[in-house]
């Protein structure tokens, strides 16, 4: 791994300047996304800004209609947080199901949120619920935010600061992991909430999170898992690796909604 | 270079480290403690697991200047003296280990584990392994010492 500048600033504004002076900085919180990239030299970021010593960013709150997650908020902490598995238990399943235990003591949401891996599991419940992504200095709705595989509507010295998510009639999550990784080999979020009947989809494809219109149309008729059993997805776009081809990835899609909406 | 001060298994601590360097890398080759092992060094296997603050993580995957400040334990610091640790003793007990390779990963984990848990079901204890591979055991023992080891801690490291 090069050497690279590091700075532990405590507060989000100073983070906000010091990533604006810095020759391509970027951001780390617990760094499960980025550091594994750094160490493969994929990623070679000339300044590092922590928020490990940001205060504030790490609070659970129940605001009513939506439960707003601090952006430094572990998925250990998102899993195991009475508000989120009363109020919304598909968010808390899914924070569950992320890596293995030490990934989920150490990554944060918005870092995953950020860092929008194709195969990351945040970005479908963001999309799925229609989640708003605060930053120091906007609201983005999810369905503004994540444009691309591993690219987002963040600018380079933007820092997101909360999540908020609307609390749904109900939701489901449902994924099938690599065995190795836990990442997503294809993760379906289905919804049925103040953002209307929502399936997203994480893992499958090479342009990243994605809606499935045709199975939304189906659920708003019929919130049953039937409705989308006989929806198929295109292997057309599809991801392809050691764990599933596309067509395979593209059949995982329907079973995991029709797991999804079981669970909701 | 960046001067760092933490705590490691109870001392205090000042080391000299670049922002590159790995908290394993700290541990193993600026302060001697080479308990914690590196296997493959991608955040998978969890042989370099250690407790930050009280929570168990993979120190490949942590910069040694996140720790800034921070309690370190590593597997050195679980013994008093010459007693065992009930965690250690449980895996002797029942020989959770064959070649020992990922032993103290699997141990610091277990503390984890056990802290949130005192009396975790044999399926709670594979779920929580998940990110400690063995290939020696087949995991039978390990999952055994672990359910003996939090009974033992009775909740309490």
């Amino acid at each position: 791994m090069e050497d690279f500048q590091y700075h532990a600033p405590g507060s989000v504004d100073a983070a906000v300047s010091l990533l604006r002076d810095a020759e391509d900085g970027k951001v780390v919180a617990g760094g499960m996304s980025l550091l594994p990239l750094m160490k493969l030299g994929l990623a070679a970021p000339g300044g590092l800004v922590s928020l490990g010593k940001v205060s504030g960013l790490d609070g659970i709150a129940d605001r009513g209609s939506e439960i707003e997650v601090g952006a430094l908020c572990t998925h250990a902490q998102v899993a195991a947080a009475e508000i989120v598995r009363e109020r919304i238990p598909a968010l808390a399943a899914m924070a569950e199901g992320i890596g293995d235990a030490q990934v989920r003591n150490r990554g944060t949401i918005g870092g995953s949120v950020a860092h929008n891996d194709p195969a990351a599991d945040y970005p479908a419940a963001c999309l799925a619920l229609g989640a708003t992504i605060a930053t120091d200095r906007r609201e983005i709705a999810a369905d503004d935010f994540f444009l691309g595989m591993f690219f987002t509507a963040l600018e380079e010295d933007e820092v997101i600061t909360a999540v908020r998510f609307p609390v749904p009639t109900r939701a489901g999550w449902a994924k099938f992991p690599n065995p190795a990784s836990k990442y997503a080999v294809a993760g379906v979020m289905a919804a049925d909430g103040p953002a209307g009947v929502r399936v997203a989809v994480t893992g499958a494809s090479g342009d990243g999170v994605f809606r499935v219109a045709e199975m939304e149309a189906a659920l708003a008729s019929s919130f049953e898992p039937a409705s989308v059993a006989g929806v198929s997805v295109s292997a057309e776009a599809m991801l392809s690796d050691d764990a599933a081809g596309p067509e395979y990835r593209a059949h995982l899609v329907t079973v995991m909604a029709k797991r999804a909406v079981e669970e909701a | 270079m960046p001067t760092l001060e933490l705590t490691v298994n109870g001392t205090q601590r000042t080391v000299e480290v670049r922002n590159r360097t790995l908290l394993v890398e700290m541990l193993r080759e600026h302060l001697g403690l080479t308990g914690t092992h590196v296997g493959c060094d991608t955040s998978q296997c969890g042989a370099c697991v250690v407790l930050v603050d009280g929570v168990s993580v993979k120190s490949c995957t942590m910069l040694a200047v996140q720790a800034e400040g921070a309690a370190v334990t590593t597997i050195e610091g679980l013994a008093n003296g010459a007693g065992l640790h009930p965690m250690q003793e449980a895996f002797r007990e029942h020989h959770g280990l064959q070649c020992g390779f990922c032993t103290p990963g699997m141990v610091m984990s277990a503390v984890d584990l056990a802290n949130r848990n005192p009396d975790p079901s044999e399926h709670e204890v594979r779920e929580w392994l998940e990110g400690n591979l063995c290939r020696c055991t087949g995991y039978h023992n390990i999952v055994k010492a672990v359910q003996a080891g939090a009974r033992a801690m009775g909740g309490a490291s």
